[in-house]
């Protein structure tokens, strides 16, 4: 849907304004809720007993004992979730995950739940159950679990993707290809090609609020979740689904949300606390330890990448290849796929073939992290690029320049772009004064593109109008980076009236038709455009209110900051109507006043970003400290410039964690080591240095103001920035991710050896 | 689970001596509640010792300085003349967890936790600390680095407490000081670390204790580190011959923190710099 927007000359008035947040106040006085802040009278505390093992098949669970421990109002195990998918392969993996079903996949995977009066009697009953295990061959890393000595996670697993189809299991659940032209000519054009191979381990998003629901389900079948979650309609969708009900027939509401990042978007224990709910007929309260959420939710895959891309010397590359290799945990997933189709999207390459394999292990399910599987791709992708372009003797930002997509490119993934910010981001770069700080001793910079997709998806919102004008907008994307205020400003622009006027809440599953899952960095995007048609509706009301007022036909109405007025020589009489007193006479010229919109909001715009970032090593400890971080991307238009700001400085904030130290460490015994914060590193204040942001505007033309989601894309480039960084600072190419200091220090000595 | 808050040092020793199922002493809590929201201990009872007036008492002197166990860690970091006296013992202590850990927790907490990892720990042994232990039938004194027999093992019998720490006097020019190595700039636990006391004459180093936190189940005091610098202006092949006693008595393991080749190796990475941090505060000159 093309708009014919002149995008250089919108005269915004509240657009593009940095206005205080309206959830602010409530979030520093503790007056928000959360997930966990929600109470039900007679409530149950819900706790869920998980596997101790990698890989076991359950013999027996007795859970007699428990059963009969005063104070204890449901027990559940897997044969207490009958199989309701109809065939549907995806959701049995949902709900398999959801509560083992005879064999333990993943240490952390839930095998029974109980429902007490207390916190203490169901940790108490959790100790009575009695499970039988067999413990089985496991396998936790990418590479040995597609080797044919691997134990096979699933034997109904075939390849998929793969012509013939195979007839036996195996652990890679599908092969991707991606790619145009002849990779071979390109390559035997080429004056230089560099081949490496890249390892990344599994992260997690690392939100500060764990998952935590409120459930109440009766035995009519009828419910209601309160959770934090990305999506309430998707979960409500995949729990009636599993539960057997009607979507109509249970209300989730979406609580604020203590982070996301994509890691809830999925259903982990709320169908288990709607089924302990309808046992025991009472409320249940489940709310994940920090330890369940580490291994039990859903972090982004480990990887294992191989790279390769040839050039001319004048910096053309001729042609690029890459095999990446994600593991997805127990059930297959799609992230090799989004990893292959991103690897080379930000270059315009004749010859481009990337193929992708989506690998099972004994890990947690596999989730969404910003951006899924981009910066995986990246950190290999740019770690070669900034290598071949050293070997060809050319600066590392021309090279990209030359060979960056611009609108007209088909990229590597199929599409040909529209107009693009992957051109511009580096020039940004190039001319940044961050550029010219001198380094010094054990310093090194690093520089690294990166792109997104973005998704638009189902929408549906409302404005209403009160008496007094002022304006609720119920919309249905959980607000995860700020979009309440963005769509505030932008219900305020199309009005013609202050931002205070505007109070957005976001409605439950039971005020709004249904509205995707706040993924894809489709909020204020999609969320945006249903707000702007559903602001136009509500003015078309407006104007017709007027008409009626004055008694004239509506087609000499128009509406112009924020009031109606009459044109035409005839109406110079009638002074101007504003939306306020439309408003206090609505009651009497046709009831309140509204406007609504659904729509499919296609045209997300692709994003692209360039980060540039200094870093000192300390040679003898193999210690970082980043010193300097830029940030530029692409925004489209940024309709709230802090909080596009604050997405771009928090995508380089979790780069930086995943890049130095995060990750799951398992033990030969296939059990998660580090699943607390004090061993899972994520970064802390002092450990980041202040990012800095530039914003780019080059409007998405399938957008009425031009915007592109913007939450995604910064986290793309992190990995690769500061690898290229260190590598530069030592003087030694470093592979694997994190770079934490055990393995820099190795790569010192092994490059001096 | 019983709660007991007593007011004097014989009743606290009075209840740990009869009490018959799991009893934990509090101080500041930053360990002990932490495991116990965990599920890894089950106390029947829990005996806080802050309300204990002597043991909220922080002494320091040039004779001698007392830290009683109630002492938040953050009060050592405040006194300018402990500082000025113990600048070792008092980075520390100021390096466990964070500002807030630092307001409850302390050193005696740090030590009776007995983690090979205390940030605390190693600096106390360096400066010759000693352990005051109350129990039913008295008191006795013992040196520091007799308290900890291996991760989350002490000497303690299960009705003792420690009432305080003491640092000896201090004589000469005389300087401590503790360096550890974190991924973290802070919120982080050591996966190496070194603490180095030092007293000079003329410059030259007349005694020395070494001593390594980390790098095995216990803190490593390190006499052949301490004495490769006796004698010495800390000139470098002193420092390389201390580097390589430190790395030869450790005894790490490979885990989630580290490996026993990084760890060995920043053992005495750390060890050479607090060396020279020490030798600076002291007054010596390179």
């Amino acid at each position: 849907m093309p708009y014919e927007t002149d995008y250089t000359n919108q005269g915004f008035t509240k657009v593009g304004t940095r206005v205080n947040r309206p959830d602010g106040v409530d979030k520093v006085t503790g007056r928000a809720k959360y997930g966990a802040d929600a109470n039900a009278a007679g409530q149950l505390v819900g706790r869920v007993l998980r596997s101790p093992h990698a890989h076991a098949l359950i013999t027996k669970i007795d859970t007699s004992k428990a059963e009969k421990l005063p104070g204890v109002k449901a027990v559940l195990t897997g044969k207490d979730f009958p199989d309701l998918t109809g065939g549907n392969r995806g959701l049995m993996d949902i709900l398999e995950n959801c509560m083992a079903r005879g064999r333990a996949l993943y240490d952390g995977h839930a095998v029974a739940a109980v429902a007490a009066i207390d916190a203490d009697t169901a940790n108490k009953a959790l100790k009575l159950i009695k499970v039988t295990y067999k413990q089985l061959p496991h396998v936790t890393d990418v590479d040995e679990a597609i080797k044919p000595s691997a134990p096979i996670i699933h034997d109904w697993v075939r390849t998929a993707g793969v012509t013939p189809a195979p007839t036996t299991a195996s652990n890679v659940a599908q092969r991707s290809e991606f790619g145009h032209g002849d990779v071979d000519a390109g390559f035997a054009q080429a004056d230089v090609i560099i081949e490496k191979s890249f390892k990344t381990e599994q992260t997690h998003q690392g939100y500060i609020e764990p998952h935590a629901c409120l459930a109440t389900l009766g035995p009519d079948g009828s419910g209601e979740l309160w959770v934090t979650t990305q999506g309430h309609f998707t979960f409500r969708n995949v729990c009636a689904s599993l539960l057997g009900l009607e979507v109509a027939k249970l209300k989730v509401t979406s609580s604020e949300i203590g982070g996301g990042f994509g890691g809830k978007t999925h259903v982990w224990t709320e169908p288990v606390a709607l089924q302990l709910s309808r046992k025991a007929n009472r409320p249940v309260k489940l709310v994940m330890s920090r330890d369940e959420v580490f291994r039990a939710t859903g972090p982004t895959s480990s990887t294992s990448v191989d790279v390769k891309i040839g050039a001319k010397r004048n910096g053309k590359i001729t042609a690029a290849t890459a095999e990446l290799r994600y593991q997805s945990g127990a059930f297959p997933g799609m992230w090799a796929m989004f990893g292959a189709m991103t690897s080379f999207a930000c270059y315009d390459l004749k010859n481009v073939k990337s193929v992708g394999f989506d690998v099972l292990v004994n890990r947690p399910k596999v989730a969404a992290y910003r951006a899924p599987s981009a910066p995986m791709a990246a950190f290999a992708v740019e770690s070669v690029v900034d290598m071949l372009a050293a070997e060809i003797g050319m600066d590392a930002v021309d090279f990209r320049i030359k060979n960056a997509a611009k609108k007209g490119t088909k990229a590597s993934y199929g599409p040909v772009y529209g107009p693009i910010g992957i051109g511009p981001t580096l020039d940004a770069v190039k001319n940044h004064p961050h550029m010219k700080r001198k380094l010094g001793k054990n310093q090194g910079r690093g520089v690294a593109c990166g792109f997104w997709f973005n998704f638009g998806g189902q929408t549906c919102t409302d404005l209403n109008i009160g008496v007094d004008g002022s304006v609720n907008l119920t919309v249905g994307t959980v607000d995860v980076g700020g979009s309440r205020a963005s769509l505030a400003l932008i219900a305020a622009e199309e009005l013609g009236i202050d931002y205070e006027q505007v109070r957005v809440t976001i409605g439950d599953t039971n005020s709004l038709g249904h509205n995707d899952t706040t993924e894809g960095s489709r909020g204020t995007f999609s969320s945006g455009m249903a707000t702007i048609f559903a602001a136009r509706n509500a003015v078309e009301v407006l104007k017709q209110r007027a008409a009626a007022t004055w008694d004239i036909p509506v087609e000499q109405v128009v509406w112009e900051a924020g009031e109606a007025r009459a044109k035409g020589k005839q109406n110079n009489n009638l002074p101007p109507l504003s939306l306020k007193e439309i408003a206090a006479k609505s009651p009497r010229t046709g009831g309140p006043i509204a406007g609504h919109n659904e729509v499919v909001a296609d045209g997300a715009g692709v994003s692209f970003a360039s980060h540039m970032c200094d870093v000192e090593v300390d040679p003898e400890t193999g210690a970082t400290k980043i010193l300097r971080y830029t940030v530029v991307q692409d925004a489209g238009k940024a309709i709230h410039p802090d909080y596009v700001e604050g997405q771009f400085q928090g995508g380089a904030a979790q780069g930086i964690g995943w890049a130095l130290n995060e990750e799951y460490i398992y033990g030969d015994d296939g059990r998660l080591q580090n699943a607390g914060f004090l061993d899972y590193r994520i970064p802390v204040c002092s450990d980041l240095p202040f990012i800095d942001t530039q914003i780019l505007e080059i409007p998405n033309p399938n957008h009425p103001y031009g915007v592109r989601g913007v939450g995604e894309t910064s986290i793309v480039p992190p990995l690769a920035a500061i690898g290229n960084a260190v590598s530069n600072a030592v003087g030694v190419r470093m592979t694997h991710v994190p770079m934490s200091p055990p393995r820099i220090l190795k790569a010192i000595e092994d490059g001096q050896a | 689970m019983r709660f007991e808050s007593p007011t004097t040092t014989k009743a606290a020793a009075t209840l740990l001596a009869s009490e018959s199922g799991v009893a934990h002493v509090l101080a500041g809590g930053t360990d002990l509640l932490v495991r116990m929201k965990m599920g890894s201990i089950e106390p029947d009872l829990v005996v806080d010792i802050k309300r204990i007036e002597s043991l909220r008492t922080l002494k320091v002197a040039a004779a001698g300085v007392q830290i009683g166990a109630a002492v938040p860690a953050v009060r050592l970091g405040e006194s300018d003349k402990l500082r000025s006296l113990w600048p070792g013992v008092v980075e520390a202590a100021n390096l466990i967890g964070s500002d807030q850990i630092q307001g409850r927790c302390t050193v005696v907490g740090n030590l009776c936790n007995a983690s090979p990892a205390a940030d605390s720990v190693p600096a106390l042994i360096a400066a010759g600390a000693k352990a005051l232990v109350v129990g039913p039938k008295g008191k006795r004194r013992v040196a520091v680095e007799k308290v900890v027999l291996g991760p989350g093992r002490t000497s303690l019998a299960r009705d003792e407490f420690i009432e305080a720490v003491v640092l000896p006097a201090r004589t000469g020019k005389s300087a401590d000081a503790y360096l550890r190595f974190t991924p973290r700039t802070e919120m982080d636990i050591a996966v190496v670390s070194a603490a180095i006391n030092l007293t000079l004459s003329r410059g030259i180093v007349q005694s020395a204790k070494v001593v390594l936190g980390a790098v095995a189940p216990t803190a490593v005091i390190v006499p052949a580190a301490a004495k490769a610098l006796i004698g010495t202006k800390l000139d470098d092949a002193a420092l390389d011959k201390m580097v390589a006693a430190c790395r030869a008595a450790c005894n790490p393991i490979d885990d989630k923190r580290g490996t026993i080749a990084y760890r060995t190796k920043v053992a005495g990475v750390m060890a050479r710099r607090a060396a020279l941090i020490a030798y600076e505060r002291a007054g010596g000159s390179k």
